[in-house]
C-alpha cells in the first residue's frame, strides 16, 4: 500500500476518534456543570478541560476569561482549534476523501454523511440548544465510523492502520482525561505520596459524582460498577481505567490492539518500534495499581504519555512517511 | 435557423417554455423515444421531482462533486459542486450508433498514425498535406517526443471526442465531430455514475428498454492499459503494475480518479509517491518501494516532470520523462497528444484519414475558417456575429465568443483581441445543436446537448456503447463544460 495512503487513513481514525472523545469531555463537563457546586469548582471544570487537550493557553489568548459558552464555542466550533469537534471531523472527511478510493462505500459515505449533516446541526445551533443530543450524535457517528469500518472492510493493512490510528489516539485521550480529572479531584494521589483520603471541600457526596462523571465519560460507569460491585473508589477508578484488559478504553486494552495491528503492518520490519510497543504493553500487563499511585499518578501518565507520542512518531517514520 | 430535437421530430417554432408531458405522451415523438414517452406520461410531476430529489441527494452523500476553480459555496465551506443530474435519458438508436462507433475507430486510429508520424517520419508533412510549421511552430509539440518509440504506436490511449447534431437543409440531424479530446479527456466517471443512478431511480424502465451496458467501462479501460506496458506490447505476457497519476484531491476531476483507481481496483497516486532511480519509476509503499510499468496520467503535460517541463510542478515526479524515453515505463496518455487536438490541427483530421488509411472519413467535420489564413480571416471578421470563434488552445468553454448571444460590445472587444493574434483563433458557423427535452424550473423543455464517446486504444481500438450527454441547462446556451453550469444525463444506445 502507498504510504501516503496508509497515512491519511491512520489520520483519518485518528481524528474521529479525537472528535469522539472531544465530544465525551465536553458532554460529561456539560452534564457535571448542572450539579449544584460552587462556582470556582465549576470554573476547574471548564479550566481542566482544556488542559486535558493541552489548549489553555491558546483559549486564553483568544477568550482570556474561561466561560462556559465561550469554552464550548472553542471546542465544538472553532475552526482555529485543531481539537475542536469541527476541526477534527472536517481533518477525518479531508483524510478520508483523500483515499476514498481504498475505503469501502460504505466507509467513506459514512465520514461524508457525518460532515454533511454537521454542518446542518451546527447551522441549526444544536450544540447551543441541546449539547447533550449533539455530543451523543458526534459518539454515535464516531461508533458508527468504526463498526462500518470493522463491518466491510478487507482485512488487510488498511484496515490495520486505521485501527492502529484509533487506539493510538484512544490511549492518549483516556490518560490526559484520567491526569486532568485526578488532578482536580485528589492531589494526593496525584503527586508523589498517596494520602489518607482526606475529602475536599465539597465533601464525599459531591465527590461521587465528580468520580462517576469520569466514568462515564468513557463509557465505563456500568463496568465499574459490573467488575467491582462495590463504591466507587478513586483507586479504583484508576485501576479501571489503566490496567483492565477488558476494559475497552482503558491503557491496557488501547495498547494491546496497538501492538496486534502493529505485529499485523509491521511483518519483520520496524523491529524497535514494536519492541517498545510492546514493552509498554508488558508493563501494563504486569502493573499494580498501588505501585503506580505511589511513584505519582501525574508522572506516570505523563511519561505515559511521552511514550504514546513516541510511538506515534516512530509509526510515521517506519511506514507513513519514510524518509 | 432550423431545429431539431432528439425526442420530439415537431418540435414548435420559436422558445419552448415547457413540453406537456403528464398523462398522455408527447405530441410528435420519434419512433425510439415512444417507449419512453410512453412511460413518462405515466408519472406525476410530483414523482418526478421527488426522484429528483433523491438523486441529488445520494450524488451529495457519495461525493460525486467537481471543485470549481477560484469559487467558494455561500457558506465559505469549500467549493465542491454537483453535477446537475436530468433525468431525461438521451436516446440513440443502435443503427446510429454502429455508424458512429465505426466513425469513431476510424478518427482516432488515424488521429493515433498521425501522432506516430510527426514524431518519427514526418510523412504527412513531406507530403505537403499539412503545413510543416503548423506543426513544429505549435507550442503542443513536444520536441522531447521525436523518435521515441512508445508502445504499440499509441499516444492516444483514452480520446474523448465530443460529437454534435445539428440539422442539415432539410432538417434531418447530422452528426459532427466538434473537438478531439486527445490528452487527458474527463467525463466518463458521470458517463457511469449516470447510468447506476438511472437504475436506481427507475429500474422499470431498464425492464422495458434494451439499452446497451456500459458498466464493464473501467474493465476495458485497465486491459487497454495493461496492453499498453512495454512488456505487454513486446511478449504479450508480464502481470504489470499500473497507478492513476492525479494531481490531488483539490483537483476538480479528482472525484473521477479515485473513482476509477477504485474500480480498477489500482493504486492512486500523487507526484510525491513517485521516484525515479536508475530511470525507473517506482511508488513509496508501506513496504518499501514498488516499481511501477503503466502510468494513467490525469496530469497534462506541462505537469509531469520538473526536470524537462515546468521546474516548479510538484504534481510530477522528478525524472520521469527519461524514465519514459528510456522505456521503463508506459504514460498513458503519451506525452505530446496535443499537437493532435489542437483546433488548428482539427481541420486537417479529414485529411489524416484519407492519408493514412486511404478511407473516406465517416464522421463530418464542422466547416472551420482558420485565422492563419487570410482568405478566412477576413470571412471571420465579416461574420462575427452569425459564428463561434474559439482560442486554438482554449479548454472548458473558456475564451470564446458565441456571436448570436454576443452584444455588439462583445463582439467589438473580441474583434480587437482577434486581429492583435488571428493565428490563436478558429471559426465555425454557429450550429443549432440538437436539443432533448430537459426537466428545468418552468417544466419540461428543450435545451442544447452534445455527446463524448470515450475511445480506448491498446492492441485494438474498442469503447462502450454510448458516452456522457452533456446539456446546456440555460435556456438557449449553447455551451454545455460543467464549469460554464452545464449538466448531465444518461445516455442509451437502444438496441432494436
Amino acid at each position: 500500500m502507498l504510504s501516503r495512503t496508509a497515512d491519511h487513513l491512520f489520520w483519518m481514525s485518528r481524528y474521529t476518534e479525537r472528535a469522539e472523545n472531544t465530544a465525551r469531555m465536553l458532554d460529561v463537563n456539560y452534564q457535571t456543570s448542572l450539579l449544584p457546586q460552587s462556582a470556582q469548582a465549576a470554573q476547574m471544570g471548564w479550566q481542566g478541560l482544556l488542559s486535558i487537550s493541552e489548549l489553555l493557553p491558546a483559549y486564553q489568548a483568544k477568550h482570556g476569561e474561561i466561560s462556559p459558552g465561550a469554552v464550548m464555542e472553542f471546542m465544538v466550533v472553532d475552526p482555529g482549534n485543531p481539537s475542536s469537534i469541527v476541526s477534527c471531523l472536517q481533518a477525518a472527511r479531508e483524510n478520508a476523501r483523500a483515499v476514498r478510493g481504498t475505503l469501502t462505500t460504505e466507509v467513506w459515505e459514512t465520514q461524508n454523511q457525518t460532515w454533511l449533516e454537521l454542518g446542518r446541526r451546527i447551522a441549526a445551533q444544536e450544540h447551543l440548544r441541546d449539547p447533550g443530543q449533539f455530543f451523543e450524535w458526534v459518539k454515535f457517528r464516531s461508533h458508527l465510523s468504526r463498526g462500518v469500518t470493522v463491518g466491510t472492510m478487507l482485512m488487510d493493512e488498511a484496515l490495520y492502520f486505521m485501527r492502529l490510528g484509533t487506539f493510538l489516539e484512544r490511549a492518549d485521550n483516556t490518560a490526559r482525561l484520567l491526569d486532568v480529572k485526578f488532578n482536580a479531584l485528589k492531589s494526593e494521589y496525584h503527586g508523589a505520596v498517596a494520602g489518607d483520603g482526606s475529602q475536599g471541600a465539597d465533601g464525599e457526596d459531591y465527590d461521587f459524582y465528580q468520580w462517576s462523571a469520569i466514568l462515564r465519560s468513557v463509557s465505563a460507569f456500568e463496568i465499574y460498577r459490573k467488575v467491582y460491585r462495590n463504591v466507587i473508589q478513586p483507586e479504583r477508578v484508576a485501576e479501571l481505567l489503566i490496567l483492565r484488559a477488558d476494559m475497552p478504553r482503558s491503557l491496557h486494552a488501547s495498547v494491546a490492539e496497538v501492538v496486534g495491528n502493529l505485529a499485523m503492518v509491521a511483518g519483520d520490519s520496524a523491529q524497535e518500534t514494536r519492541r517498545r510497543a510492546g514493552r509498554l504493553l508488558a508493563e501494563l500487563q504486569y502493573g499494580k495499581i498501588d505501585e503506580i499511585l505511589a511513584t505519582g499518578l501525574h508522572a506516570y501518565l505523563t511519561q505515559f504519555l511521552d511514550r504514546v507520542n513516541e510511538l506515534g512518531v516512530r509509526i510515521s517514520r517506519d511506514f507513513l512517511v519514510p524518509a | 435557423m432550423k431545429k431539431f430535437d432528439e425526442m420530439v421530430a415537431t418540435l414548435p417554432e420559436g422558445l419552448v417554455r415547457s413540453l406537456p408531458w403528464e398523462g398522455q405522451p408527447m405530441a410528435g415523438v420519434r419512433p425510439h423515444y415512444q417507449a419512453y414517452a410512453a412511460w413518462l406520461a405515466g408519472r406525476s410531476a410530483a414523482q418526478m421531482a421527488a426522484r429528483r430529489e433523491e438523486a441529488e441527494m445520494v450524488f451529495r452523500r457519495v461525493g460525486i462533486t467537481f471543485a470549481v476553480y477560484g469559487a467558494k459555496d455561500e457558506d465559505g465551506a469549500g467549493t465542491e459542486r454537483l453535477i446537475p443530474f436530468d433525468l431525461i435519458p438521451r436516446v440513440i438508436p443502435a443503427h446510429e450508433w454502429r455508424l458512429m462507433e465505426k466513425g469513431l475507430v476510424q478518427r482516432v486510429t488515424a488521429l493515433n498514425r498521425f501522432l506516430h508520424d510527426v514524431y518519427h517520419e514526418q510523412e504527412i508533412l513531406k507530403a505537403g498535406v499539412i503545413p510543416s510549421e503548423q506543426i513544429t511552430q505549435n507550442a503542443q509539440f513536444r520536441k522531447e517526443m521525436m523518435g521515441v518509440n512508445v508502445p504499440n504506436q499509441v499516444y492516444s490511449h483514452i480520446a474523448g471526442i465530443d460529437i454534435v447534431r445539428a440539422p442539415d437543409a432539410s432538417g434531418e440531424g447530422v452528426y459532427y465531430v466538434l473537438e478531439d479530446n486527445l490528452r487527458v479527456p474527463s467525463g466518463v466517471s458521470y458517463m457511469l455514475e449516470d447510468r447506476r443512478m438511472m437504475m436506481r431511480l427507475f429500474p422499470d424502465l431498464f425492464s422495458q428498454h434494451r439499452v446497451a451496458p456500459v458498466m464493464h467501462y473501467p474493465d476495458l479501460l485497465l486491459e487497454t492499459l495493461r496492453a499498453s506496458s512495454q512488456s505487454a506490447a513486446q511478449s504479450g505476457a508480464q502481470d504489470p503494475t499500473v497507478v492513476v497519476l492525479t494531481p490531488g484531491m483539490y483537483n476538480s476531476a479528482y472525484f473521477e480518479h479515485a473513482f476509477l483507481a477504485q474500480q480498477m481496483g489500482v493504486e492512486l497516486v500523487e507526484g510525491q509517491d513517485l521516484f525515479v532511480k536508475d530511470r525507473y519509476v517506482y511508488m513509496r509503499t508501506t513496504r518499501g518501494p514498488r516499481r511501477v510499468d503503466v502510468i494513467y496520467r490525469r496530469v497534462d503535460d506541462d505537469f509531469l516532470d520538473p526536470a524537462v517541463f515546468r521546474p516548479n510542478s510538484t504534481l510530477g515526479c522528478h525524472g520521469l520523462v527519461e524514465a519514459y524515453a528510456a522505456g521503463n515505463v508506459t504514460i498513458c496518455n503519451a506525452i505530446g497528444p496535443g499537437v493532435a487536438d489542437d483546433k488548428s490541427i482539427y481541420p486537417y483530421v479529414p485529411k489524416m484519414i484519407e492519408f493514412y488509411l486511404g478511407e473516406k472519413p465517416i464522421l463530418s467535420n464542422v466547416p472551420t475558417y482558420m485565422g492563419r489564413d487570410p482568405e478566412d480571416l477576413k470571412y471571420i471578421l465579416a461574420h462575427l456575429p452569425e459564428l463561434v470563434v474559439k482560442e486554438v488552445h482554449g479548454a472548458g468553454g473558456y475564451g470564446m465568443l458565441v456571436g448570436p448571444a454576443a452584444s455588439a460590445q462583445e463582439i467589438a472587444d473580441f474583434r480587437r483581441v482577434l486581429e492583435a493574434n488571428p493565428v490563436g483563433y478558429i471559426a465555425q458557423p454557429t450550429l443549432s445543436l440538437s436539443s432533448c427535452p430537459t426537466f428545468v424550473d418552468s417544466g419540461v423543455a428543450p435545451r442544447h446537448i452534445d455527446l463524448r464517446p470515450f475511445v480506448l486504444s491498446g492492441k485494438e481500438v474498442q469503447m462502450v456503447p454510448g458516452g456522457l450527454t452533456r446539456v446546456a441547462l440555460k435556456e438557449g446556451s449553447l455551451v454545455v463544460n460543467s464549469s460554464q453550469g452545464g449538466g448531465t444525463k444518461d445516455t442509451w444506445i437502444l438496441e432494436d
